[in-house]
């Protein structure tokens, strides 16, 4: 196992390469730093010796080993737009992302599958079919809006939830939550039902279509044959044999919800990474694109390595592959 | 009037006039009509007939586990003199397993592949009979013994893929007995394996369930299998069956034209043969089973009423055939003395 972590790890750096020479090229042909750092009046001497202080003279690979030097260290420079460390910016929104994404994702769980298993037990229920026409709507649906039609309503006409913002936060140091408050939970219910809307929807059907091709296989109906009851062949026998694709699909889904927050923070004004990044967009601040391109890359490393060591612990047959025995 | 006389007269397992029906969009189809066997406690019954003749199906109507849409649409189903075949689904699902086991063609896939053996057994023991967790795993152990796997106090926590498809078959016959039914279905048991490992299943189950005086209902279509291990034979043809009786009855002295085509196509050891013998055509499809007797446009004696009236079984000697040759009232009767040779197929 711990071997097996480590090559994992090993197989992360080329990609973390390549997605940092992608970043660090987005400086070199996205805009100028320079140009934008002199301003408008300046003297060719000014900028050689602004050049030269960056280190922009020097050869492109030992510029991009600085950089990637740098990023492994947290360290991203200054971004343009708000004179701040991009590192401090980003660990001031991550919180609040993160906590929308997990709510999002739990609510898609904690859903999704027990209306999975529901619809694919019974197929012909009035309620697997209601179900079942509902998940096309979550499928189908722009996320931005479900976003604006859950504000319309629940906002606008009902009053009942605030429409942006992330309530009141407590603050603990190195990290701010608004799970703590009753404002911050109203805060979240709307954007994390409209973040999880998709994924729930996918993993209902994920879990409906993997139970129904494992409620036909020989085992289950061995399973029955013996006489155990419902409970323990559908959630036990079943359940357990379709969790190695929802595994996969959860995983990768959850680092979406991280990374691609974005629509939705920016419907319900919260304030996490992803409305930075959508500012950052917008001004051409390019320190926090590439600080948030990578920071991607590394959460979906780190999850598709999560998922591996997931599958590991679900399905004995893999393990059997470091010929333990 | 005396219930408890008419009880212990009573066979373990009787099939009345079992009729299987598939709702379709195209109309009915009817997987199983009229049949009606029974098995007496300790009793090994052999069922062949090719497939699709409705082997498996008896089989999977007996446990109660038809595949929807497929229903019991006639008949009674008797365990014990007791009705099973209405049983609420609660009901029937205490009789699997306790009553009657299970064993199924394939082992590569009749075993979750995410659950340890050990942990397979223990749950099927806890479920059927009053133990705790540690008595449970001792008895899967001692069944682990029982069928022959070597180091069962070992393996018993290993997972199926751990295990060769011989011994995987074993662990099934394991967990179709842990409880101690009183009869097994098994359904091809050995078909999936390979040639040298079936001898050895088979004589397993065999030694088994003598020993723990467990009826069989052996379904496969190797006729060598039933020969050696049967008791009596249900020869089934196109949902019906065809011929029921004493195994080397039907096996030397087929009165059934459809047994005795079967016989004589198991190819002799003692000589060469030109051509294997074969029945000509093929079995019907359940959408088009003839009006008269399933099998006339097959067979070599055909004459006028097999084509209009379908025959129940007829006592034929010592066998039951289906089959117009045996009813004194036929205007044609064959002296057919029935033996695999004399048939020309």
């Amino acid at each position: 196992m711990p071997a097996f972590i480590l090559s994992r790890l090993l197989q992360a750096i080329p990609v973390l390469l390549v997605v940092a020479l992608i970043s660090f090229a987005m400086f070199a042909y996205v805009g100028d730093p320079v140009a934008i750092m002199l301003g408008q009046d300046f003297t060719e001497a000014q900028r050689q010796a602004l050049v030269q202080s960056l280190g922009l003279d020097q050869p492109f690979f030992v510029q991009f080993f600085r950089f990637a030097v740098n990023a492994v260290q947290g360290e991203f420079g200054l971004s343009y737009r708000l004179s701040r460390p991009v590192a401090e910016l980003i660990a001031e929104r991550a919180p609040a992302t993160l906590e929308l994404a997990f709510v999002a994702a739990a609510i898609a769980m904690l859903v999704g599958v027990p209306m999975g298993v529901y619809t694919g037990l019974y197929r012909q229920s009035w309620l697997s079919r209601f179900f079942l026409t509902f998940s096309l709507i979550g499928v189908s649906l722009p996320t931005f809006l479900i976003g604006i039609l859950l504000i319309l309503v629940f906002s606008v006409l009902l009053g009942w939830l605030p429409s942006y913002g992330r309530g009141d936060v407590v603050d603990l140091g190195w990290w701010s939550t608004g799970l703590l408050t009753a404002s911050g939970w109203k805060a979240l219910i709307l954007p994390a039902i409209t973040l999880g809307l998709f994924q729930l929807t996918l993993i209902m059907r994920l879990v409906r279509s993997e139970m129904l091709e494992v409620l036909r296989t020989d085992y289950i109906k061995f399973a029955r044959a013996r006489g155990l009851p419902d409970r323990s062949v559908h959630f036990g026998h079943a359940l357990k044999n379709t969790l190695v694709p929802v595994i996969t699909i959860a995983g990768l889904q959850l680092g979406s919800i991280i990374a691609f927050a974005i629509v939705t923070e920016t419907v319900f004004q919260w304030p996490g990474m992803g409305l930075l990044f959508i500012q950052s967009v917008g001004s051409a601040d390019i320190p926090v694109m590439a600080a948030y391109l990578m920071l991607t890359a590394v959460i979906f490393v780190v999850i598709n390595l999560v998922v591996d060591i997931l599958y590991y612990i679900v399905d004995p047959r893999l393990r059997a592959g470091r010929g333990g025995h | 009037m005396n219930n408890l006389s008419a009880k212990a007269a009573a066979p373990l397992l009787e099939v009345r006039n079992l009729r299987v029906e598939f709702p379709t969009r195209r109309g009915t189809l009817t997987a199983l009509d009229d049949v009606s066997f029974s098995i007496r406690a300790g009793e090994v019954l052999g069922v062949v007939g090719e497939s699709g003749a409705g082997k498996s199906m008896t089989g999977a109507a007996i446990i109660g586990l038809l595949e929807p849409p497929g229903r019991i649409a006639r008949g009674e189903i008797l365990l014990d003199g007791q009705r099973i075949d209405n049983l609420p689904r609660e009901k029937m699902r205490r009789i699997r397993g306790k009553q009657i086991g299970a064993i199924f063609q394939d082992p590569l896939t009749t075993l979750n592949p995410l659950y340890t053996v050990g942990r397979q057994l223990q749950e099927t023991i806890l479920t059927h009979l009053p133990m705790t967790p540690a008595q449970a795993r001792a008895r899967a152990i001692h069944w682990l013994e029982e069928v022959g796997i070597p180091g069962a106090a070992q393996r018993i926590d290993s997972y199926p893929h751990e295990f060769s498809g011989g011994m995987r078959q074993r662990v099934v016959i394991a967990l179709a007995l842990c409880a101690e039914p009183r009869l097994v279905v098994a359904d091809e048991p050995t078909t999936a394996l390979d040639v040298s490992i079936q001898a050895q299943i088979i004589a397993l189950l065999k030694r088994l369930t003598r020993e723990h005086g467990t009826a069989v209902m052996l379904v496969t279509h190797d006729m060598g299998v039933i020969a050696e291990t049967a008791d009596r034979v249900a020869v089934m043809y196109a949902g019906r069956l065809a011929e029921i009786g004493p195994v080397r009855e039907v096996v030397k002295a087929p009165r059934h034209p459809y047994s005795a085509g079967l016989m004589a196509s198991i190819p002799p050891l003692d000589r060469k043969v030109e051509h294997l013998a074969q029945i000509d055509g093929a079995m019907p499809r359940l959408s088009a089973i003839p009006r008269g007797c399933a099998y006339y446009p097959r067979c070599p004696h055909v004459f006028e009423r097999c084509r209009v009236e379908r025959p129940d079984l007829i006592d034929a000697g010592t066998t039951r055939a289906a089959c117009w040759l045996h009813d004194p009232a036929s205007e044609k009767q064959v002296p057919f003395s029935g033996t695999g040779s004399t048939v020309h197929v």
